[in-house]
């Protein structure tokens, strides 16, 4: 009889033993402005919870891991699962189309189909999803009012150009004895939203870049004869080199600097930093012969093709997609977003200062007004060779390395010849 | 071990030892110097050798493309150029201050000073420091509103923005690097000092010898040897060198303090589309050249042996 029970007992528990239980790992390389990485981890709690076996190992990487040595994890077949990523286009090649994976690809669309766009670099038919932008970001001007008002100099108004800021600026500089009027990201990106504004067209009716041309041109001479006077501050594009990216965030939250040309992304910062130090505001993009635009962008969580949980890894990307998940990020994290839904409810940001909400506001109204060479621009799969190579010369011509004409033609040649190493 | 001894012959055993550093010394080593080789002679932004079509020796003869290499402008990859004009000064100028100061420091140090000891470590300690620490301490010193400045402003005397003034940045990433490593040098030098025979300053100071011809025949001649060590080890830290300026300035202002290590750096990894056969052709030339400046330093040394 004892031993009946025993081949009994063992037969039970060998039942279950026998039954197998999936379980899966999903890495994610994550990089942040501010708090995203942290927001993002716990919002994974939540979808770990919904997905039982299912776990989202957040690795918080720097920006430059991104930039730099991420391509080449992928390029190999290697890497994480999925990424927050501001290449889009660069990086599409290695993205999954997670649409097999999704309950509910309709809805996506709907609600990301603009910023889709831009992974979508196998032509007019591709359809999939690549990656969710988790924020959407506009560059542009930020202003420190409290100097303007210790001047007693007014702002220039919505539709004043880079001039009528850049004089309005020296006034403040001048009469505050602040050293920096005006300082611009050592960026390409950054340089660019002023350019399409001068008339800069990017790009032929083919699609292809046409970099240098009058338009780019005469916001080249303008940006160089600014850092050479001193509007513009000298050290944030001279004192780099390569086209290693350079900001001047410190110089604005420490109040030397009147007003600064960064991006949306730097509102959260600007909140934790500045305090009430001073009050800051952003303002709508400045405006030349072409428009009045920055370049949107911002981040996206990108799935990648060499995943080993394509089934899981696209669950993800739809949990990333949700509304109320996004909602839920964004007010943490202080960013414009990208889903359309919440573009029109809004976003009741977790303690946000009334600047924080003010800035948040006018980016995101700018945003809409955004010239379409500017979204074509941010799309574009090689746009990091043409902003690598606008770093490099325009800042040669700045400390005279080479004249101005010299430098563009530089930039022309380097385009071209990326353009061609890429295909 | 015995048997081990029996099976492979007592000559042969050594090689048993030696496998486990050659795989890895070949692998880490050898293997990467190999693909460089093939990598330079492809084109392309792919990084599967297998993706990468065969160019030749294209990439070599876009870097060595110039009207005038006196003038990168005139040159097709005029930053490389750049690099190669900066790189060389800035050997000529690292190398030969850094030995004269880390002689003549290693030379004070080896006399019966007070606090001798204290010094020793005192100049010895820049080089405990992580190469990203020791630049961002001179960067805080040098920036426009930096240490330096605020102590020239306090005294009424001209302030400079040393980093964005290409002439200014290019001499101190030059003293930067000395004072991060010339500690080195200097204990080098310190017990080459301290291998020299007392007996023979002795003789000579009985003979009633200058200082200067002790130091010329006598000092100097006997510290050859560990002279040769440090000039060779310098001169190559001094044409890879890329942390300290790279976090410095950046290779700015411009590219005045760009490196050549830095443009492989970057033609390979930091621009968009990563070229990485042009990187490897430039770092096969660099090699090169670094071989030629070896060989000539060793074939040198020997004929002043000999002589």
């Amino acid at each position: 009889m004892k031993t009946s029970h025993l081949l009994s007992g063992i037969a039970f528990a060998a039942m279950f033993a026998a039954v197998p239980v999936s379980a899966a790992e999903l890495r994610f390389a994550c990089y942040q402005d501010g708090v995203e990485c942290d927001a993002w981890s716990e919002a994974f709690k939540t979808f770990e919870s919904e997905n039982p076996g299912t776990t989202v190992a957040v690795d918080v990487v720097p920006y430059k891991s991104i930039v730099e040595g991420l391509p080449l994890q992928l390029a190999s077949g290697e890497g994480p699962d999925l990424a927050r990523v501001t290449d889009l286009g660069g990086l599409a090649q290695y993205m999954l189309d997670v649409t097999p994976y999704v309950s509910d690809a309709a809805k996506i669309e709907e609600q990301y189909g603009k910023t889709l766009a831009w992974t979508r670099v196998n032509g007019p038919d591709d359809k999939g999803i690549y990656a969710i932008m988790d924020q959407q970001t506009a560059t542009g001007p930020f202003v420190n009012k409290t100097l303007f008002d210790q001047a007693g100099v007014e702002m220039p108004g919505k539709g004043a150009t880079y001039e009528d800021w850049a004089k309005a600026a020296k006034e403040v500089a001048e009469k505050t004895q602040t050293p920096y009027p005006m300082a611009m990201d050592r960026s390409g990106h950054r340089y660019m939203g002023p350019a399409i504004s001068y008339g800069a067209k990017v790009f032929d009716d083919q699609g292809n870049p046409i970099t240098v041309d009058d338009g780019f041109r005469g916001w080249s001479e303008q940006f160089v004869e600014w850092n050479n006077d001193g509007t513009v501050a000298k050290e944030v594009w001279a004192g780099a080199g390569g086209s290693s990216y350079q900001d001047a965030a410190k110089e604005f939250t420490n109040g030397s600097l009147v007003m600064y040309v960064s991006g949306s992304w730097q509102i959260g910062r600007f909140g934790r930093d500045i305090g009430d130090a001073f009050d800051w505001v952003a303002v709508p993009a400045p405006c030349g012969p072409g428009g009045c635009t920055g370049i949107p962008g911002g981040a996206a969580i990108a799935a990648f093709k060499h995943t080993k949980s394509p089934e899981e890894l696209g669950k993800l990307i739809e949990f990333i997609s949700r509304e109320d998940v996004q909602a839920e990020v964004l007010a943490k994290t202080k960013n414009i977003p990208a889903n359309q839904s919440l573009q029109v409810k809004g976003i009741d940001y977790e303690n946000a200062s009334e600047d924080e909400k003010a800035a948040l506001t006018t980016f995101a109204s700018a945003l809409s007004e955004f010239s379409p060479v500017a979204f074509q621009f941010q799309g574009y799969k090689n746009n990091r060779a043409i902003m690598n190579a606008i770093a490099t010369r325009v800042t040669q011509a700045i400390v005279g390395e080479s004249t101005l004409d010299e430098a563009l033609e530089r930039v022309d040649t380097d385009v071209k010849e990326a353009v061609a190493a890429a295909k | 071990m015995l048997a081990l001894q029996k099976m492979t012959g007592a000559q042969r055993i050594a090689w048993v030892f030696l496998f486990p550093n050659l795989l890895i010394f070949g692998l880490f080593t050898f293997l990467p110097i190999f693909l460089n080789f093939f990598y330079a002679t492809t084109g392309s932004d792919r990084i599967l050798l297998p993706d990468r079509p065969y160019v030749g020796l294209e990439n070599f003869q876009s870097l060595l493309a110039c009207e005038s290499y006196l003038d990168p402008n005139s040159c097709a990859r005029d930053i490389f150029w750049r690099a190669v004009h900066n790189t060389g000064w800035f050997v000529i100028l690292q190398v030969g201050f850094m030995i004269l100061f880390s002689l003549v420091t290693a030379m004070v140090l080896n006399r019966d000073i007070p606090l001798r000891g204290f010094f020793r470590s005192v100049f010895f300690y820049p080089v405990l420091l992580s190469p990203v620490v020791v630049a961002l301490i001179w960067k805080w010193i040098l920036q426009r509103y930096g240490v330096l400045n605020a102590g020239l402003e306090a005294w009424e005397l001209p302030v400079t923005n040393w980093l964005v003034e290409a002439d200014w940045a290019f001499f101190w990433i030059v003293f930067v690097s000395i004072w991060a490593h010339m500690g080195f040098y200097t204990l080098i030098l310190l017990a080459g000092l301290q291998a020299i025979p007392s007996d023979v300053y002795e003789a000579a100071e009985m003979d009633g010898a200058s200082k200067w011809r002790v130091f010329s025949k006598i000092t100097m001649p006997l510290l050859m040897p560990t002279m040769v060590v440090v000039i060779v080890l310098s001169l190559i830290r001094a044409v890879q060198a890329f942390d300290e300026i790279f976090v410095l300035t950046g290779g700015g202002p411009g590219s005045a303090t760009t490196l050549l290590l830095q443009y492989i750096y970057e033609t390979g990894f930091a621009y968009r589309p990563q070229l990485f056969g042009l990187a490897a052709a430039a770092s096969l030339l660099m090699a090169a050249v670094l071989l030629v400046l070896t060989l000539l330093q060793l074939a040198a040394t020997r004929r002043q042996a000999e002589g």
